[in-house]
């Protein structure tokens, strides 16, 4: 083959990923031609059924929309029903759903690094091929996840689709007693995540940049999850980053269709943005608590608040999750140890006509919901953005650039096998979750 | 066959369809038994967890999501024609999931609600249960999935036996629970009397109604519920929501389906 010719990288079902996708590079001349990250995932109309339903339904039925982060689901949809009600919750209730949500981030972060993500470093097809390799490291992770999972089960009843969250709090709330046992087990992993930091701290990771600008939830004091105001970090901008209302998400970031996917691409006031684990800790890095701010200062990737740089090495997104697990349950021993139950499980929420907005940290980005209601609280309208929609155009950017850079240091004919590997791991680096990013329709797509 | 080959082991595949993931998950949520598993089985096609994926046959396949395309229609039955052993695993692939909701409602008026170019959708109008394709060996019902009724499916198979799934009431779980019965003591509408028990009735625990993911019980009388679930307030808007969520019809139906031999 010489470099004059054309030639197609094709990935035809992305593997560890949440979700059905596929990926298509064409280099012609040496030069990336097009980079695709193809989102197949068939279309469930989560939009459209929503209407006519009532205003207590939503955090159910959206949690349906992923089984990997149902909270994130649920928490946005309460706040945005919340705000359409004109009711606030705060208080222990609203302390209760940030121990929940880091329930959903201690899990699903493990999932990532040490099920997903982890291989692409070390070797080996699964985590399961990695077991044979790094047994206690594996074995360390799914004992993280496994905490992650009892913290939901103990406060959601369940660690998929949880049952206890409603519009307004929970339907119940747990005596003091009933989460000290779980104290026990977050203690435990606690240390993990300090191993797991380390761990994953020495890998080895490729030079690479995302050029995107960094949209996350920015809370005075505190590592936003599941509240605050969105903050946006434009490429090449020093701190403090712009910020805007929740209520103006919709002004700001304007969904388009392209032709390869069945998610709905995002711009941000015109610009391609990428939120997730990077975003949040540049923006909020330095309010993670004392033990995770030390751990990240020992990896070598201080927040930009302590001193440090604003990471953008999408390989590195590793070892910000592996800090993200740590600080989740770090701050799930302070709630527990601060805990007092609340006077009701739920505030009261009497539907009203109006809109509300609602936004919130995912595991992986900022996911926003809009919903109008009629008078007797019956939703008319439902607009859902997930994270991995947002980010689709900046992952396209970045497996490009990748590519781009492979071919420019390895000569125009790489190993396609190689190449190809690499752009898997573009990909995975940012832990799409595709059942989310495709709630909309499939199309036929042309495949060069 | 010598010494140094190793005993053939079972072959598992794991396929995704419309879904939410949760309940091919669950597997992953096996925190305890998953290496272990992972030992006596040959995990050759489950893409959520591994990049390595092997042709068929397939010993035992678990199936996730319902089947709302063209493109699906046609590759659930190379998988049943893969597989020695097709289980159905949550409310999607059994019932047609929360997705479903689509039956009830005109499909091109949906793609226009999501979509500003809805010229481009190739979709069926319906979202169906594998049940509706292929011959389906068991099927296992919530949304999502119970970790320990997975791992009893999946170690039933292996051992090649029925798995021991219980069809009655979410009833008899909340009295084994000791749970004080939210419809009787706080007039809560619940579906528990009318649902397949299998989560260990976690909502009434929770003081909430059951709201009917694992869907219909064996043998229910829906019709003489219903004035239940209007005395306790509902009123006709609200049953038909109550009834139609996570199973779509399946409450409606005149016979539950039975899971086939």
């Amino acid at each position: 083959m010489t470099h004059r010719e054309t030639r197609v990288l094709r990935v035809g079902a992305l593997s560890r990923v949440e979700g059905e996708g596929a990926l298509h590079v064409r280099i012609r001349g040496g030069e990336v031609a097009e980079a695709r990250l193809e989102i197949y995932e068939p279309p469930r109309f989560f939009e459209a059924f929503l209407r006519g339903r009532g205003h207590t339904e939503p955090p159910d039925i959206t949690s349906r929309v992923c089984g990997i982060c149902p909270v994130a689901y649920q928490m946005s949809a309460c706040r945005a029903i919340e705000d359409a009600c004109g009711v606030e919750v705060g208080g222990p209730l609203a302390d209760l759903r940030r121990l929940l949500y880091c329930g959903e981030w201690i899990e699903s972060q493990t999932l990532h690094v040490h099920l997903l993500h982890a291989p692409d470093f070390l070797g080996g097809d699964s985590a399961v091929d990695l077991a044979r390799t790094h047994r206690p490291q594996v074995e360390r992770g799914l004992r993280l996840k496994q905490a992650g999972n009892l913290l939901m089960e103990v406060l959601g009843g369940r660690a998929i689709h949880p049952v206890n969250v409603r519009v307004g709090g929970f339907h119940r709330v747990p005596a003091r007693a009933e989460l000290r046992p779980l104290r026990e087990r977050l203690l435990r992993a606690r240390d993990d995540a300090r191993e797991a930091v380390r761990w994953v701290a020495g890998f080895d990771f490729p030079d690479a940049a995302v050029d995107a600008d960094l949209l996350a939830l920015a809370e005075p004091g505190a590592y936003a999850i599941g509240s605050g105001t969105p903050a946006v970090l434009a490429a090449g901008a020093a701190a403090p980053p712009r910020s805007f209302a929740v209520r103006d998400f919709g002004r700001h970031v304007v969904e388009q269709q392209v032709p390869h996917s069945t998610a709905l691409q995002s711009r941000l006031d015109g610009r391609r943005h990428l939120t997730g684990s990077l975003a949040r800790y540049a923006i909020s890095g330095h309010l993670m608590s004392p033990l995770a701010r030390e751990a990240a200062g020992e990896a070598g990737i201080a927040a930009p608040g302590d001193g440090g740089e604003v990471c953008r090495n999408p390989f590195r997104s590793i070892v910000v999750r592996a800090l993200e697990v740590l600080y989740a349950a770090d701050e799930a021993v302070r709630l527990i140890d601060a805990y007092e139950p609340p006077d009701r499980p739920s505030a009261d929420v009497p539907a009203r006509a109006g809109t509300g907005h609602g936004a919130t940290e995912a595991p992986r980005g900022l996911l926003y919901h809009r919903y109008t209601l009629d008078g007797d609280g019956t939703v008319a309208d439902a607009v859902l953005v997930p994270p991995t929609a947002q980010n689709q155009g900046a992952i396209e950017d970045d497996l490009r650039r990748l590519v781009q850079d492979e071919l420019r240091r390895g000569g125009p004919d790489p190993d396609t096998e190689a190449l190809t590997r690499l752009c898997e791991r573009a990909i995975r680096n940012h832990d799409p979750c595709i059942s989310c990013s495709a709630h909309f329709l499939r199309l036929d797509v042309e495949h060069g | 066959m010598t010494d140094q080959e190793p005993r053939p082991r079972p072959r598992l595949g794991v396929f995704k369809f419309a879904s939410c993931d949760g309940c091919q998950l669950t597997l992953l949520d096996c925190e305890d038994e998953l290496l272990p598993l992972a030992d006596e089985v040959e995990i050759r096609h489950f893409l959520e967890a591994s990049g390595a994926v092997a042709p068929g046959p397939y010993d035992l396949s678990l199936v996730e999501g319902s089947i709302t395309t063209p493109e699906d229609a046609r590759r659930i039955r190379q998988v049943r024609a893969d597989s020695r052993h097709l289980v159905t695993i949550g409310a999607c692939a059994t019932a047609g999931g929360v997705q479903a909701l689509r039956n009830f409602a005109d499909v091109e008026e949906f793609t226009r609600t999501v979509y500003a170019t809805p010229e481009y959708i190739s979709t069926l109008a319906t979202s169906t249960p594998v049940s509706a394709h292929v011959p389906v060996d068991f099927e296992l019902r919530g949304c999502p999935i119970d970790r320990g009724q997975l791992l009893e499916v999946v170690t039933a198979y292996l051992s090649g036996r029925r798995p021991d799934i219980p069809d009655h009431s979410v009833c008899f779980a909340c009295k084994r629970r000791g749970t004080v019965c939210v419809t009787v003591a706080h007039g809560t509408p619940c579906l528990g009397p009318v649902t397949h028990a299998g989560c260990g009735a976690i909502c009434p625990a929770f003081g909430r109604g059951c709201y009917g993911c694992f869907g219909p019980a064996r043998s229910t009388n829906l019709p003489a519920y219903i004035p239940v679930l209007r005395r306790d307030g509902m009123d006709e808007r609200d049953v038909t929501r109550f009834l139609r969520t996570y199973n779509a019809a399946a409450f409606e139906e005149p016979s539950v389906r039975e899971s086939r031999p």
